[in-house]
């Protein structure tokens, strides 16, 4: 269990709680602790309750726990907000000055610190900086050199002007000494720094920098909450590598755009949240029918419809696995992790233009607003591997061209992948469509054609398992009875929840998944256990569904998607054929 | 290569299966007449269709072309163009597809002002679906789910396009092939959103905007003194309701594409096969 401290400072939207978190959060994280960041925040931009909350610790920390020990209240209602988290040690600090907060009354023996934090700002210079002055009387309480807070403050003050800076610097120091004069006692908090250099960033940061890394050179977004800081991430920083954001006017317009960009052979991304994701399966199909390389991230939030839209849920787990009418093959990846928001963008940009396939890269609310400290090392560009799959150009185009001399897009290889000649390339001239195509991208509706180009895409995900390491993660004792198996973003609540049950004698196996779609086999893993519980952001299990659905007794099966319906007699031929036969094996009609 | 290009080398071998008759056929010939006129050829080529009748002419054509979704064509075409800002982009689609599903694409796609043209085969109804009012059909144009017409007016594309600060807005008429294909071609040469609505008519179900209905009201702006430089000009011919116009009402000759204004060089296909150099950099951005 990590020696934490838990840190927040809340009040009213617009009172620059973010921006106030987020400079003491950097002040640890160069001072060498682990840092874990959340938000607690409404969809509004001024009013209503806002907190950002902080866990640190020297050691890795990758959840927040229901514990606070050092709240600043800009408000009184941040007090009852997080009554149930505050315990006798905590240390409230707030401006008991203020006309609001002077009846101000602390949970249990809490110790109520009051500071002049509005006066004080006003001496330092101005009563904007009310926040930093209680920044200054946290780093007291906490033993947390003051010094500490400097670099934070030029990076965050940085272009205001070095004045600014100064009296930013003056004003933290203020709200230090007049606790340290005071409150002339120690709290029992020590925030003890080392020699460690780490980097703080959230979900939506890690995968704009992921696209990058990977070689990502045109995105198309509307903005949408969580998902708008890939965006904004992405916006100037991808034009030093050659690329550029659009800003479409909805997100029907940001997959097209993509989808354009795709086809034209840029590495291209869009990302949503659920919402966008409706709009966008209008065009899904057509991706993946084109077989159109592309990455498209949702960063899940609270539905249906507009839901709770700074609200936590995995509740599209389902859309990504089978949204869009007709049967679509595709990839859905679910990052576990910060980190794994990186490396997970990397291997879906990989895995699509490998296949030639939509890759859904599912992320959620919680890596999106969480900032957590890693060492660099954890995003090593030399690791970075780019693999374009079946591109062609001048000098092996002809073995791809007909005997006509025409380019075959979707020729129906034994592995499923066809040739890719991106647009310019001489000889590769060629379409490709949404209706069904012949192995030259124009339409069809020859059964036998039809039925050559389902199969076709379809053995990209066979080839894909074969060929790609779909495996999951695996924490705790691997002999346990107790088997708990997650998806996305829980495992970091997961692994420190194991710790909390190891001290109450509980031995648990715990298999995270990042893979959902082709997905591991977790039918071995299922039957060794006595018990086993799936652990999801939602209200029915939809991951739970997929894993009962894998463990099941297999059925015989009789498809037919020639495009022509059932006829009595042939069908009574299927049945009698497949009686005859092994059971558990697929039988599909033969086109007409 | 270029320089040998035919009209015919952007025909494919599909055989088209427009209404014998159909407008569409004058509308893809001038078509790939302007393509083959301004140098280009299938290889440098994109060509992106909707969905109806007029979406059929990706297949009737050769180059390199995507049949997309039901309206979204424009938003395509500018990724393509964004993404290869060398490749020759063309749009092409149909009143219903452009002006009905399609209509918030267009107007940003006008807004947008990337270097592409834009060609409309607007035959005022929906024909592959066999006949239904469309978004330019007249309001008491009697069809099988307007029965008494569609009770409000048709959509004036020009105008919107006028109205969403268009740099290139052209008319033209299919059955004139020749002014047809300089049409489409000077649509191709602007620097910006060359945006064509064409006037092509539907023999099986359009029994009102017919050919002769167009050769007998439709003026050609070269035969009068029409500026098409002129906004204000542009505007008043464009909301004139017993003319219509064949020719460019307005071209915008300061017209600078968004894709240059973005500064977008090259084509962004090529990368390398690892992160790319300074990606560390990105990471050390966030001590």
């Amino acid at each position: 269990m990590p020696d934490d401290l838990n840190w927040a400072i809340g009040g009213e939207a617009g009172d620059g709680i973010d921006s106030t978190g987020k400079i003491f959060a950097q002040a640890l994280s160069r001072a060498g602790r682990h840092v874990f960041t959340s938000k607690d925040f409404a969809s509004r931009i001024r009013g209503g309750y806002t907190a950002y909350k902080v866990r640190t610790s020297v050691d890795r920390v990758e959840s927040v726990v229901d514990r606070l020990d050092i709240l600043i209240a800009l408000t009184e209602r941040t007090i009852h907000e997080n009554e149930d988290e505050l315990h006798d040690d905590s240390v409230i600090i707030y401006d008991g000055e203020r006309t609001t907060m002077q009846d101000v009354e602390v949970p249990g023996d809490a110790t109520a610190l009051e500071v002049p934090l509005k006066r004080l700002a006003e001496d330092a210079g101005g009563a904007i900086m009310l926040n930093v002055v209680a920044l200054g009387a946290a780093c007291e309480v906490t033993n947390f050199p003051i010094e500490n807070l400097d670099e934070s403050l030029q990076k965050r003050f940085g272009d205001k002007g070095e004045a600014i800076v100064e009296n930013n610097k003056k004003a933290a120091r203020m709200g230090q000494e007049y606790v340290q004069e005071e409150f002339d006692h120690e709290f029992g908090y020590d925030l003890e720094t080392t020699d460690e250099d780490y980097v703080l960033l959230n979900g939506d940061e890690a995968i704009g920098m992921g696209a990058i890394a990977a070689g990502c050179r045109f995105y198309a977004g509307y903005p949408i909450t969580p998902a708008t800081d890939v965006m904004e991430y992405l916006t100037g920083r991808i034009d030093q590598f050659g690329g550029k954001v659009v800003q479409a006017e909805d997100e029907l317009s940001a997959i097209n755009m993509t989808l354009g960009a795709a086809r034209a052979g840029a590495r291209a991304m869009t990302a949503t949240s659920g919402p966008g994701i409706d709009l966008m399966t209008e065009t899904f199909g057509l991706v993946a029918t084109s077989e159109t390389p592309m990455v498209i991230c949702d960063v899940m939030r609270s539905g249906p419809s507009t839901g709770m839209p700074t609200k936590q849920e995995q509740g599209d787990l389902n859309m990504t696995l089978y949204g869009g009418h007709g049967e679509i093959p595709r990839f859905v990846i679910a990052p576990t992790s910060i980190s794994e928001c990186f490396w997970k963008t990397v291997e879906a940009f990989n895995l699509a233009e490998k296949y030639q396939t939509p890759v859904f890269l599912v992320s959620d609310l919680a890596m999106a607003v969480t900032e957590q400290t890693f060492p660099p090392e954890a995003f090593d560009m030399d690791e970075v591997e780019v693999e374009r799959g079946k591109v062609v150009d001048e000098d092996d185009i002809d073995a791809w061209l007909d005997e006509k001399g025409r380019f075959q897009a979707h020729f129906p290889a034994a592995d499923g992948v066809s040739p890719r000649a991106f647009p310019g390339t001489t000889d590769g001239a060629h379409m490709t469509t949404g209706l069904e195509h012949d192995e030259l991208g124009r339409r069809t509706e020859d059964t036998e054609v039809r039925v050559e180009q389902v199969d076709k895409r379809e053995r990209k995900v066979q080839t894909a398992r074969e060929e790609e390491d779909f495996d999951y993660r695996e924490y705790g004792d691997p002999d346990a009875d107790t088997l708990v198996i997650s998806w996305g973003s829980n495992e970091g609540a997961m692994r420190e929840g194991l710790e909390f049950l190891a001290e109450d004698g509980y031995d648990i196996r715990f298999i995270s998944v990042p893979y959902i779609f082709p997905r591991p086999d977790l039918t071995a893993e299922v039957e060794a256990a006595d018990d086993v519980i799936v652990v999801e952001c939602n209200a029915t299990g939809q991951f739970a569904d997929v894993v009962e659905h894998d463990v099941l007794e297999r059925v015989d099966r009789i498809n037919k998607y020639t495009g022509v319906r059932f006829k009595a007699d042939e069908l009574a031929d299927e049945i009698k054929q497949t009686l005859a036969g092994d059971a558990g094996t697929t039988t599909e009609v033969e086109a007409e | 290569m270029s320089s040998d290009v035919r009209f015919t080398d952007f025909k494919s071998d599909k055989q088209p299966t427009w209404c014998p008759g159909c407008g569409d056929f004058g509308t893809m010939n001038g078509m790939m007449k302007a393509l083959a006129e301004t140098g280009n050829d299938p290889d440098n080529t994109f060509v992106v269709a909707g969905i109806g009748c007029s979406g059929k002419i990706g297949t009737y054509m050769h180059s390199y072309a995507l049949h997309g979704v039901h309206g979204r064509a424009l938003p395509v075409g500018i990724g393509v163009k964004m993404a290869n800002p060398d490749l020759e982009v063309m749009v092409a689609g149909g009143d219903g597809d452009g002006y009905s599903i399609g209509a918030g694409h267009f107007i940003h796609a006008v807004r947008r002002n990337v270097d592409m043209s834009y060609v409309v085969m607007d035959n005022r109804i929906y024909g592959l679906t066999k006949g239904q009012a469309s978004p330019t059909s007249r309001e008491d144009f009697e069809t099988g789910t307007t029965p008494d017409g569609p009770q409000q007016p048709p959509v004036n594309p020009k105008a919107l396009a006028l109205a969403s600060g268009a740099t290139f807005i052209a008319q033209s008429f299919s059955s004139n092939s020749q002014r047809h294909a300089e049409i489409v071609q000077q649509a191709i040469e602007h620097d910006g959103f060359g945006f064509v609505n064409v006037y092509s008519p539907c023999v099986t179900f359009n029994d009102v905007d017919t050919y002769d209905y167009f050769r007998d009201t439709i003026v050609d702006l070269d035969e009068t003194d029409h500026d098409s430089n002129n906004r204000d000009q542009a505007k008043d011919k464009i909301l004139e309701s017993d003319k219509e116009y064949m020719g460019v009402l307005y071209q915008d000759e300061d017209s600078v594409p968004f894709e240059k204004r973005e500064g977008v060089e090259g084509s962004m296909a090529e990368i390398p096969d690892g992160a790319p150099e300074g990606a560390m950099d990105l990471v050390r951005e966030f001590y």
